[in-house]
């Protein structure tokens, strides 16, 4: 079978071109450390998590899942975790009152849905997952300066989809300490 | 200068009328859902709502479902069965099998665009706004679900019915090397076979039984991929036949022929094996899916794109030989020797130019975690209206242009539409998808009726151009895109009408390679051995995590039903 010498030449660099990107991938994960939403999350019951919104159950009976608050929970250091449900067509925190983290902290977010899929973007950053209902979306965010970012439903969740919003605020540690919640 | 004596359709008459009714489906699914196109893309942008915003989810599923689904599967129908007879130099049976599969897509089709409509029409007591992608667990009328699996059957048996045609060649043809169009219709069909057992298992043993109420509740992670264990490959179902035309027609209608028969099968075979085992690629950002299995796929998508660099390569040399043949000269001159005036040539090389910009948008979705930034964003549509919607939908108005001729015996009619068309959907592909692109790097989502949030600061920030002017070049590139299905269609509703002519001026003789088969290595052939292998491949990518997620129980953590 004969090959043309130039399409040797191509096919070398067409090869050369994907081990480039693999590479740029692996260093994404290893240097900067982006990781991939994954299983660790873990899941839930999806009738549950649906009981206890509605005040029928107590979101202690809810497996790996805990009472969504507006305000982030610390853990320790500048660790903080924060749990949000995802609903047609609310964030909650989120659509009603802004889920509020500190500046300068690194925060776990737990997210669920009880009904259908969502999409929980935080628009202008890389945070941006699918929402399941009996899976749990867990990723760690850095939130380093203060500010607002929108959050939109990036995934078709029925007739209202479009008018799915949130807002995280993202506010000096001394005012988040001071604030209930 | 064919005459009537000899046209496709007169050679092979069973095949020839197969392929023209499965164009007529086509094309009508064309029609509908390029309307709809057009009505979303001014609704999301806009300039003018016909409709209340949750009927643009009704008008979203039938884009998908008509363009994506119907208008592909049966142009490809057709084309095969074309390419199958002109290479095997025989007709199709014709028989009862040959139309039963026709029949049952056409009845599926009509049975899911019926479910889809009915969500318009409160005489039709039937919705399915679940989007092409399903959605599992919003839940659709279970017609629109047998509809689908009646489209997928039927071109299950239109398989069968191209490979048995094949065997009996094979009876009278011992020792020789399969014709390469034959070749590549029984590996995209054997890649088929393979990626709609997803799909099949998750409507037959999920969807469905769920759908009618024999199952309280399903896991929609499982149902999800096992779709995407099918919705990835069925982007190379749409892609190889596009393929099948640039690797045969076009070198042809360049002028000249094709540069390498053996490298057009060696990335026939790298499709069949690579396209499945690729799936979780779509599912990045979902949970429940361990990092491993994503870089896994991860991994066998950039080497997917091998074959389709070898296809780059492959079609320019063919094209520049063709060019040098009609006098072409210089490094770049010889593009100008080019048949430019010539639709058929213009819509095939301006679908793959695009494609080329297609494809590098979907290294970056590709990119893991790059992906973080697209995913769900308006750059994925931009992306794949440049694939499926240009490299394969306006290949295939281009094959037309040549080959309905032949499928008639007329002379393409409104010739200046014919000419104009693949530049004007160039042009409104270009304006819509570059500013798609934009629109997703700034983060404004995709399956949406009103991305008009009250976002701090009052709208999504700014990157390359302004949000007014994305939206408006969207906008633009869809009215222009409208026009150009209308002049397409125009083109072929002409044509067909017309009466037969005595000269057709294009015919189905495609000139031998310039390095041919037979000095290739036989094993090439061996579909059944490329098929195992790809088998394998797919056991590896799949098996444990599939397991995994079946061995939690089948039906859960399950999800009730929730209608749109």
């Amino acid at each position: 079978m004969e090959v043309h010498r130039f399409e040797k030449i191509w096919t070398a660099a067409a090869l050369l071109l994907i081990v480039g990107f693999i590479s740029t991938i692996v260093y994404g994960a290893v240097g900067p450390g982006v990781t991939m939403v994954e299983d660790d999350g873990g899941t839930t019951d999806q009738a549950d998590v649906s009981a206890a919104l509605a005040d029928e159950l107590d979101w202690s009976q809810v497996e790996n899942f805990e009472a969504p608050t507006p305000k982030a929970q610390h853990v320790s250091g500048d660790k903080y975790e924060a749990y949000v449900v995802t609903k047609q067509f609310a964030f909650q925190p989120g659509t009603g009152q802004p889920l509020r983290v500190p500046a300068g902290s690194t925060v776990t977010l737990y997210v669920t849905s009880p009904d259908v899929l969502h999409g929980f973007e935080m628009v202008g950053t890389n945070v941006n997952l699918i929402i399941m209902p009996g899976q749990i979306s867990e990723i760690t965010v850095e939130f380093d300066e203060p500010g607002t970012y929108s959050m939109v439903c990036s995934e078709y969740c029925g007739a209202a989809h479009h008018v799915m919003e949130g807002r995280v605020e993202v506010v000096p540690q001394s005012q988040f300490d001071s604030t209930e919640g | 200068m064919a005459t009537n004596e000899t046209t496709f359709a007169d050679q092979f008459p069973k095949s020839a009328r197969l392929t023209r009714l499965s164009f007529g489906v086509a094309f009508t699914a064309l029609a509908i859902g390029g309307l709809f196109g057009l009505i979303q893309a001014l609704h999301r942008t806009d300039i003018y709502r016909v409709l209340p915003s949750p009927d643009y989810y009704t008008l979203l599923t039938g884009h998908g479902v008509l363009l994506a689904l119907v208008f592909t599967t049966f142009f490809i129908a057709g084309l095969f069965s074309w390419g199958i007879s002109n290479s095997l130099d025989r007709d199709l049976p014709g028989d009862w099998i040959s139309w039963s599969w026709w029949i049952m897509m056409t009845v599926g089709t009509v049975m899911a665009a019926l479910a889809i409509i009915g969500a318009l029409i409160p005489q039709i007591p039937m919705q399915a706004d679940v989007l092409f992608t399903f959605y599992v667990p919003l839940k659709g009328h279970p017609v629109f679900y047998i509809g689908v699996v009646l489209l997928l059957v039927g071109s299950w048996v239109a398989g069968y019915d191209w490979f048995r045609t094949f065997w009996s060649w094979r009876k009278d043809n011992r020792g020789e090397r399969i014709p390469l169009q034959t070749f590549m219709v029984l590996i995209t069909m054997l890649m088929w076979y393979l990626s709609t057992m997803g799909v099949a298992a998750e409507v037959l043993i999920f969807v469905l039984p769920w759908s009618l109420g024999l199952v309280s509740q399903i896991d929609p992670l499982i149902t999800r991929t096992l779709f995407w264990f099918f919705g990835h490959p069925v982007v190379y179902f749409w892609l190889l036949p596009a393929y099948l035309a640039w690797y045969t027609v076009l070198p042809k209608l360049s002028g000249g022929r094709l540069f390498s028969d053996p490298l057009a099968r060696v990335v026939f075979v790298l499709f069949l094996l690579l396209s499945t085992p690729v799936g979780y690629h779509h599912q990045y950002i979902d949970p429940g899916i361990s990092e491993g299995f994503k870089f896994v796929a991860m991994t066998n998508t950039m080497f997917l794109l091998l074959p389709s660099f070898l296809t780059a390569f492959t079609v320019v040399a063919s094209i520049e030989h063709g060019a040098r043949q009609r006098g072409g000269k210089g490094y770049l001159s010889w593009l100008r020797s080019l048949p430019w005036d010539e639709p058929a040539f213009t819509g095939m090389a301006l679908a793959g130019l695009l494609f080329a910009a297609g494809g590098f948008s979907g290294m970056v979705n590709a990119g893991m975690n790059l992906n973080y930034l697209v995913h769900n964003t308006l750059w994925v549509p931009g992306h794949f209206h440049l694939t499926v919607g240009t490299a394969a939908a306006l290949t295939f108005m281009a094959v037309s242009y040549w080959l309905v001729p032949q499928l008639t015996g007329k002379k393409l009619r409104l010739r200046a539409f014919a000419l104009i068309q693949p530049y004007v959907w160039f042009l409104g592909m270009t304006l819509m998808s570059n500013a798609m692109h934009r629109g997703g790097l700034i983060g404004l989502p995709r399956r949406t009726a009103e991305p008009e949030w009250n976002l701090p600061g009052g709208s999504f920030s700014e990157g390359i151009g302004s949000l007014n002017e994305i939206q408006l070049q969207i906008a633009v590139g869809g009215i222009l895109l409208f026009t150009g299905i209308v002049l397409f269609l125009a083109v072929m509703v002409a044509t067909w009408m017309g009466r037969e002519t005595p000269t057709i001026d294009v015919d189905s003789t495609i000139p031998p390679a310039l390095s041919g088969a037979e000095n290739s290595p036989r094993i090439l052939d061996n579909y059944r051995l490329w098929f195992a292998i790809a088998v394998v491949l797919v056991v590896i990518a799949y098996g444990v995590p599939l397991w995994d997620m079946v061995a939690d129980g089948v039906f859960s953590p399950g999800s009730n039903p929730v209608t749109p």
